[in-house]
């Protein structure tokens, strides 16, 4: 007889899929315009789930080993979950304005949302999978979700296209490591990679599947797809995008290297080594080029990968804390910044280039104060929290010996801060052009003010958020 | 016939390489497939599920060879996911036809820079 595997462990899941399906129902007897009400049951489902993560199991590992819950998973759910929630917001403000509103669109990011923290909680390369693709799926149909707009479509076709060719090499790399390694699980692989002797089977795997999760998190050279699904999908739904599937990503990333690759650091090491100098150098140097504020954040957003990649290259507690605390600051910038391109509108219709915000100090002088603030942050210039969260990472690699990695990413921040302070000069000093810019809404102002006010003032109250990220670094190597 | 005494009389042994070769083989033509293909989404949709079938033929090969189901499970589990994805992938092809009116692979250039 079969024991009954333990399901408390997996309770912040369970209910967060049962609750998906209610609220699918629920849209589905009820007439018309739902949206609303979806939406925000569905950030209310999205607390619920953060706070039954908090609170339930420390640290377990069920479901015959598929599923692991520790300090680390719980921080790593709850950024994704806070991510989620906050750009679920912009998204229903969007879809009300341009009467696209449907009930699906909000279930389609909680299912996603389910499937990141699948990811996050994966304890085998099967489960990895599974959840990766939970994700990924509701993913390419988001960003392709205004049907009628050309672009939101060509944009869903390139990210399906190049996220399935990413789903394949993180399963070629999977079906390799489990041939030459002999199992699929984490703990087993663990000992498989420690005690045998290096096999060249299971380093082919490692890259592969080291590639694929690259392309989850657009690290260069798998980068190609970001910049026109950013610019193509709705700016909201970008905005997505760019926080929550990035920080699930990552830290699946930081959790496969360094729990069953432990054992073969050094063939890992160099490979995202050379993704995290590239990932920051490129993006510094190609967003200089950029016209449209959407591609801007793309190759931003590429950069900053880069730099939280330095944490992963580390591979240690210290590292870890550095990834951690750099998502968390990373998540509000990023939400804030997208609050601010969302609000960028002339008459009631969006516009995206960067030009467009000349002048923005005497029309609007909250939104370009708001939006100088973060990205002064982006820049990472002291006092802003963006300057924290560099400061982290880059000690970890110094104390762990990697000067030339934290030099690059001190040069690549330089030349970021060109693009980023060009904008502020664009706003503050350029002459206006004849379009105004509408005032903002009440919620996107409202998430506008609050994550350009936490950017501003953080450094005053840095110790707790800083200590949950030493203690979430601390159980991720505990086992 | 055991593999010593096969390899002796001449027969050619189908081993764990062979199906790791067909295996990889498949994947590189899946991944050309998708980046030297001029023609069409539906050509790139057909070089996608060749990718995920080679990794079904290098799972069950090593599943076979290890005498482990899980590769065979991992490969139940990866053939239905493939089917959603082709599902999904086709959708968003008919809502990139509706609006393009086309869907040759050089029609998709509005988004570049």
């Amino acid at each position: 007889m079969t024991a009954i595997p333990a399901f408390a462990p997996a309770y912040p899941e369970i209910f967060m899929a049962l609750a998906a399906l209610a609220l699918l129902m629920l849209g589905v007897f009820r007439k018309n315009d739902s949206m609303t009400l979806v939406t925000w049951l569905s950030v209310l489902v999205m607390t619920a789930t953060a706070v039954l993560a908090v609170h339930g199991t420390d640290s377990a590992v069920t479901f015959n080993k598929l599923f692991v819950v520790n300090g680390f998973t719980v921080f790593a759910k709850v950024l994704t979950l806070l991510g989620a929630g906050l750009t679920l917001v912009l998204i229903n403000v969007w879809a009300q304005g341009e009467k696209v509103a449907r009930f699906e669109l909000p279930l389609l990011v909680l299912f996603s949302v389910l499937g990141m923290m699948l990811m996050i909680s994966a304890n085998d390369l099967i489960a990895l999978y599974l959840g990766v693709e939970l994700q990924s799926l509701s993913l390419y149909v988001l960003a392709a979700y205004h049907r009628d707009n050309q672009r939101a479509t060509e944009a869903g076709v390139k990210y399906f296209v190049l996220g399935a060719l990413a789903s394949g090499l993180l399963l070629y790399g999977s079906s390799l490591v489990y041939g030459f390694a002999g199992t699929t699980t984490f703990e087993g692989l663990a000992t498989a990679v420690k005690s045998g002797p290096d096999s060249i089977g299971v380093t082919i795997g490692i890259v592969f599947v080291i590639s694929g999760l690259a392309f989850k998190v657009s690290a260069v050279p798998f980068h190609m797809w970001t910049p026109d699904v950013y610019e193509g999908a709705p700016t909201p739904i970008t905005a997505f995008f760019s926080v929550a599937p990035k920080i699930a990503g990552l830290c699946l990333f930081l959790r496969a290297l360094v729990g069953p690759f432990a054992g073969m650091i050094e063939q890992w090491q160099q490979v995202i080594i050379v993704i995290a100098v590239l990932s920051m150098t490129w993006g510094a140097i190609a967003a200089i080029a950029q016209k449209s504020i959407k591609r801007l954040m793309a190759y931003s957003s590429i950069g900053h990968v880069g730099y939280a990649l330095i944490g992963l290259v580390v591979g240690n507690e210290e590292g870890a804390r550095g990834l951690l605390f750099y998502l968390l600051i990373y998540l509000f910038m990023n939400v804030g910044t997208f609050a601010v391109i969302m609000s960028m509108r002339v008459k009631g219709k969006y516009v995206e280039e960067i030009g467009d915000l000349a002048g923005l100090s005497r029309n609007n002088p909250g939104m370009a104060m708001a939006l100088a603030i973060l990205m002064f942050s982006m820049a990472g210039i002291p006092p802003m929290a963006g300057f924290l969260g560099k400061f982290y990472i880059f000690v970890a690699a110094v104390n762990a010996g990697f000067v030339a990695l934290a030099v690059v990413g001190l040069l690549a921040s330089v030349v970021g801060a060109f693009y980023y302070l060009r904008l502020i000069k664009i706003m503050y000093f350029d002459e206006p052009t004849a379009a105004i810019i509408d005032p903002p809404g009440l919620t996107t102002g409202i998430i506008m003010a609050v994550s350009s006010a936490l950017m501003l003032l953080f450094f005053i109250v840095p110790a707790p958020l800083v200590s949950g990220a030493e203690a979430a670094a601390r159980a991720l190597f505990l086992g | 016939m055991s593999e010593p005494a096969a390899a002796a009389s001449g027969f050619l042994v189908i081993g764990l390489s062979h199906y790791l070769t067909v295996g990889a083989i498949l994947f590189t033509l899946g991944i050309f497939g998708i980046f030297l293909n001029r023609k069409n989404l539906i050509v790139i949709m057909m070089s996608i599920e060749l990718m995920l079938l080679s990794v079904s033929v290098n799972l069950v090969a090593f599943s076979s060879f290890l005498g482990d189901l899980v590769g065979q499970l991992f490969t139940m589990l990866l053939l239905t996911v493939a089917a959603a994805e082709a599902a999904i992938g086709l959708a968003i092809v008919v809502v990139f036809y509706r609006n393009r009116r086309s869907i040759e692979v050089e029609d998709i250039n509005q988004l570049k820079g």
